[in-house]
């Protein structure tokens, strides 16, 4: 028994640990997408390549100087950074990255990430309110409206693959999709997998939705009055939410850890040798997805406030509802699908 | 240990209600709110709820809470920071809230019958709460499909500007 | 030490039902006695789902979904009428629309 909860401590730690790892290269993965798209070169003078230049920016930003405007809500204003932090890392604790290696599996798990990601509105909207600036104000305030709106497109593109599966556990989500590719929900499911990918992009307040902070018109958005630390911290939460909505994404679309055609391509492998091999497996797929999010933010221009609401409510909404039907119905048809 | 986390919560969920009524600033109330709702959660996960726990995140705190921080936000002047609202009839209030607090508390404990041994908590109960849904409460479920089609309907309706108005 | 009993919840949600019974008939801005009423509805929902666990009956976890259903449409049509309110007298404190009283 002790022993067991000290390996599942070990256990969260890692995972943990690595996803901060991992957040901390997606800024640098996102400079040198960007420098690339854009024909420059990156950053290349920290390190190797510029390998070290995530660490130089972390200890650049603790050095720097915190600046609370005085009209502000000084509590609110310190808990609004940490809100957002930690509910853009527990969404984590749900997703399998190998055969058995989870932090958690509840049977409502599926549920339980959309409720935390709906939490992680507060953090944005009391760092808005509590600057006590219109530009963070306004932008706290679309944040919310967008965030509500795409997350009922995002929980009706959910429930087709919850109705496929039949459970609404994140683990037996994944263990339904086997290794053959034809079973991942990327083919059963591709309308849902669509709503659910652009829902995920206003989620994450990424470029093409990202008006929340879009520079033009808010200058920094929500986080206008945030310096040093309390900004390194929505920088961080704002990648957090790049590396789960990927995650989410390879989980619940793409198959999660397991290894397309395993028993036909690696019939031996077995024990820590195939731990490591899904692992990897899912951290490529996950690299995938973070890719597509930076290939996207760098190609699209933003999109107008009242398109972004009209996307959502107009279109998405019901397209989730047709795929929820189809689906249905596909299951009726075909029972057992 | 079960004891002591419904103590902690039932102070989480009592002293941030309180806050929220008691409050003079409107955006405290709707931020002292969100704990009294997530408290709450906690106590449905308690009572081996799980799917009511999640779902009552979900609702209030993901959809009815926004709702009113966005009412909050839109019905008065947010940037000047002077949120403040009045309490008034606060000794008839408080006095009618302490007598129905004594009457709930007396029956409760002095004249309630009901057996308090708890039997096996359950495992998970979305399975069940889906079979009974489209079993035994199919009516209600929908009526209640209707019911929120219409809630929507009637809320964009009331809530959206005159046409007319906006030109003249 | 003790154990809990159906008792411990029943008391909790009546202080919660107080309180938003008290937040209700004291409060002026329209949007904070709405905040009253969902601690009502949310210590309704304590007490039907913990009869629903210590009689062993699923029934009250059943209600108590429907009256979450509920309260998110009370929500967003009471939202919608303060928020006409406010268009409409430029104020939601409740004491000051009582132009049928005239």
């Amino acid at each position: 028994m002790k022993l067991e909860l000290l390996g599942h401590l070990i256990l969260t730690v890692a995972i943990f640990g690595s996803l901060f790892l991992f957040v901390a290269y997606a800024v640098y993965f996102e400079r040198k997408v960007a420098a690339k798209m854009q024909n420059r070169v990156g950053p290349d003078r920290v390190g190797w390549y510029g390998l070290l230049q995530p660490f130089a920016d972390i200890l650049k930003l603790l050095l720097k100087e915190e600046i609370i405007a005085t009209q502000a809500t000084k509590f609110v204003h310190t808990l609004a950074p940490a809100i957002s932090v930690i509910m853009a890392f527990i969404t984590f604790a749900m997703i399998p990255i190998a055969e058995g290696f989870y932090i958690a599996d509840i049977n409502i798990g599926m549920l339980y990430m959309m409720a935390v990601t709906s939490i992680g509105v507060y953090g944005v909207t009391l760092a808005g309110w509590s600057s006590n600036s219109k530009y963070s104000l306004l932008g706290s305030m679309r944040a919310s409206a967008q965030m509500i709106s795409y997350e009922l497109s995002m929980g009706l593109a959910v429930v087709g693959v919850i109705l496929i599966t039949q459970s609404i556990s994140v683990v037996s989500i994944v263990e339904s999709q086997t290794e053959n590719i034809l079973y991942w929900n990327i083919i059963r499911q591709p309308l849902g997998f669509l709503i659910f990918w652009i829902a995920s992009f206003a989620e994450a307040n990424r470029l093409p939705f990202d008006l929340p902070e879009s520079e033009q018109e808010l200058v920094g958005g929500f986080h206008t009055e945030y310096s040093s630390m309390r900004f390194a911290l929505f920088f961080f939460a704002e990648y957090t939410h790049l590396i789960v909505a990927s995650s989410i994404l390879t989980t619940v679309y793409l198959g999660g850890y397991q290894i397309p055609f395993q028993s036909f391509l690696f019939p031996g492998l077995d024990g820590w040798w195939l731990v490591s091999a899904q692992i990897l497996t899912f951290i490529l797929k996950m690299c995938l997805f973070v890719f597509l999010f930076m290939w996207v933010r760098w190609t699209l221009p933003r999109f107008k406030y009242n398109h972004l609401m009209e996307l959502g409510w107009k279109y998405l909404l019901p397209l989730g509802l047709l795929n929820v039907v189809l689906t249905a119905g596909w299951l009726l048809i075909y029972d057992g699908f | 240990m079960e004891v002591a986390i419904f103590w902690l919560l039932a102070v989480i969920i009592i002293a941030s209600a309180a806050a929220t009524v008691f409050s003079k600033n409107i955006i405290y109330s709707a931020f002292s709110l969100l704990f009294s709702f997530l408290g709450v959660a906690g106590i449905y996960a308690m009572l081996s709820a799980d799917f009511l726990a999640v779902t009552q995140i979900m609702v209030y705190v993901g959809g009815i809470l926004t709702l009113i921080l966005f009412g909050v936000m839109l019905t008065n002047r947010i940037t000047m920071m002077s949120l403040k609202t009045d309490v008034f009839n606060f000794i008839p209030g408080l006095t009618i809230a302490a007598v129905m607090l004594a009457g709930l508390l007396y029956v409760i404990w002095v004249t309630g019958t009901w057996a308090s041994d708890s039997p096996a908590a359950w495992d998970t109960t979305v399975e069940t709460i889906g079979t009974l849904t489209i079993t035994r409460f199919l009516l209600p479920f929908e009526v209640v499909a209707i019911l929120l089609l219409i809630a929507v309907v009637g809320a964009s309706f009331i809530a959206r500007k005159d046409k007319q108005k906006i030109q003249s | 030490m003790e154990s809990l009993t159906l008792n411990h919840f029943l008391t909790l949600s009546a202080v919660l039902f107080s309180l938003g019974v008290f937040g209700v008939m004291t409060r002026r801005n329209a949007v904070v006695v709405l905040m009253g009423i969902e601690l009502m509805l949310n210590s309704a929902n304590i007490n039907l789902i913990a009869f629903s666990r210590y009689n062993g009956n699923m029934d009250g976890q059943m209600l108590a979904i429907f009256v979450i259903v509920l309260a998110a449409a009370e929500a967003a049509v009471a939202l919608a009428i303060i928020l006409n309110l406010y268009s409409n007298y430029n104020t939601v404190n409740l004491d000051e629309v009582d132009q049928l009283k005239e």
